[in-house]
């Protein structure tokens, strides 16, 4: 009987994480999920936030990722993340600055669009300093 | 002998070029190494979403998706990823060539076309050319990056969304090898049906939130993994193409320092025979 589950982070740019899991946990787009090993399959998008990879050894990984979508399958856990890069890799000051910058977007810009696009980098760099 | 220091500056010169096209080549191969690697990066991504979207019409054929429906083509979207800078042999040359038969295809089906130039190359060829650019990206670097590319495949996306588009195609240059890059069309919209055959275990999945929105969601990402596969393939072609053009620049350079250096030479010996002969015939005057 497993006690782990296979995972895979992708993202366009490349693989982030593969390995056995006893728990993942993931920004699903109607609320933080958790999943343990033979969980149903599933399928869901993601938010901007950040995924939690438990190991065997109990020790806990972390990944920030921009949104995506995660699929359940009855082994396996697959990411589809949008960008993601390790979690301490992120600049703080970066995120500060892309905050910054989105807040002046939403300020100065009144088209519909790109009012919603800046929206969605705001809650993005926000996010990312959560995760930080 | 008057033409002695002109070639000697002349074959310094030739030099300098020399260098500079070694070391540009040196420097193309060293990227080329790097695209490819990121070039193989990127597939388990589209091949994971690929499957996913597999199974997810699998589970609902009766949802059609716009993205996914053939219909009857009035305006061909074209996305040409191209580079952002030249001396890369006949690498942007032939994908425009590709390009223009598939404008001629489209002209004598009495379609319209909507262009999508990625690279500053690709933006100043079709700018000459009477057609309508509905988005641009430029300057993307040596690593494209998804952000970049987003908002111009959302336009293509959009336009297709709306009807004022009926299929999408994106024409790039694919990495056969260091040596061959050839210009490709492959279709981005609609979507081609994934084979069942490759699905073995089917289940249901649990939605969170619809399928279709699900659908979209991955669609979406799909059609802007392929485009950033092509930007980042487009890369590791320019630098091949690069290497190759410099790597021959450096030997015609070599070519024509070795017949300089043979013109300098009997320059050279013609001045020493002539004052040998003029101080031989003084003495004999003497």
């Amino acid at each position: 009987m497993a006690h782990t589950i296979h995972v895979d982070i992708v993202s366009a740019a490349g693989q982030i994480f593969a390995g056995e899991a006893s728990m993942v946990f993931a920004p699903a787009s109607e609320g933080e999920i958790g999943i343990a090993p033979r969980h149903a399959p599933l399928l869901t998008m993601l938010k901007a936030g950040e995924v939690r990879v438990q190991t065997e050894g109990a020790d806990e990984q972390s990944f920030f990722i921009g949104g995506g979508a995660l699929e359940v399958q009855p082994n396996a856990v697959t990411v589809l993340a949008d960008t993601a890069v390790r979690a301490k890799d992120l600049d703080e000051a970066a995120a500060l600055e892309a905050r910054r910058r989105a807040e002046d977007a939403v300020r100065e810009k009144t088209d519909k669009i790109e009012l919603a696009e800046a929206q969605a980098e705001l809650l993005r760099a926000v996010a990312q300093l959560r995760a930080i | 002998m008057a033409g002695a220091k002109e070639i000697r500056s002349k074959i310094s010169s030739v030099k300098n070029t020399q260098k500079i096209t070694k070391a540009m080549e040196m420097v193309a191969a060293s990227k080329m190494r790097k695209a490819q690697d990121r070039m193989r990066a990127a597939r388990p991504f589209a091949e994971k979403i690929r499957k996913a979207i597999g199974h997810l019409r699998h589970a609902n054929p009766d949802y059609k998706h716009p993205y996914l429906i053939e219909r009857e083509v009035a305006t061909l979207g074209i996305i040409v990823i191209s580079t952002d800078r030249g001396l890369c042999g006949s690498l942007n040359i032939n994908l425009f060539k590709a390009s223009l038969a598939l404008l001629r295809a489209a002209a004598a089906q009495g379609q319209k076309v909507q262009i999508c130039p990625i690279g500053t190359k690709a933006v100043q060829f079709f700018r000459r050319l009477n057609v309508e650019i509905v988005a641009t990206a430029t300057h993307l670097g040596d690593r494209p990056e998804v952000n970049a590319l987003i908002g111009t495949v959302k336009v293509m996306l959009d336009n297709y969304r709306s009807g004022a588009l009926d299929r999408l195609v994106l024409v790039n240059s694919v990495f056969v090898n260091s040596m061959s890059q050839t210009p490709v069309v492959a279709q981005l919209l609609p979507v081609e049906a994934t084979g069942a055959g490759e699905l073995q275990d089917l289940w249901d999945y649990i939605y969170e939130p619809s399928a279709a929105e699900l659908l979209d969601g991955l669609l979406m990402r799909y059609v802007e993994a392929q485009v950033y596969r092509g930007a980042v393939e487009n890369v590791a072609c320019e630098m091949a193409a690069r290497m190759v053009a410099m790597k021959s620049a450096s030997d015609n350079a070599g070519k024509f320092i070795d017949e300089l250096q043979l013109i300098y030479n009997k320059a050279r010996q013609a001045a020493i025979t002539k004052e040998l002969s003029e101080i031989v015939g003084g003495a004999a005057a003497v």
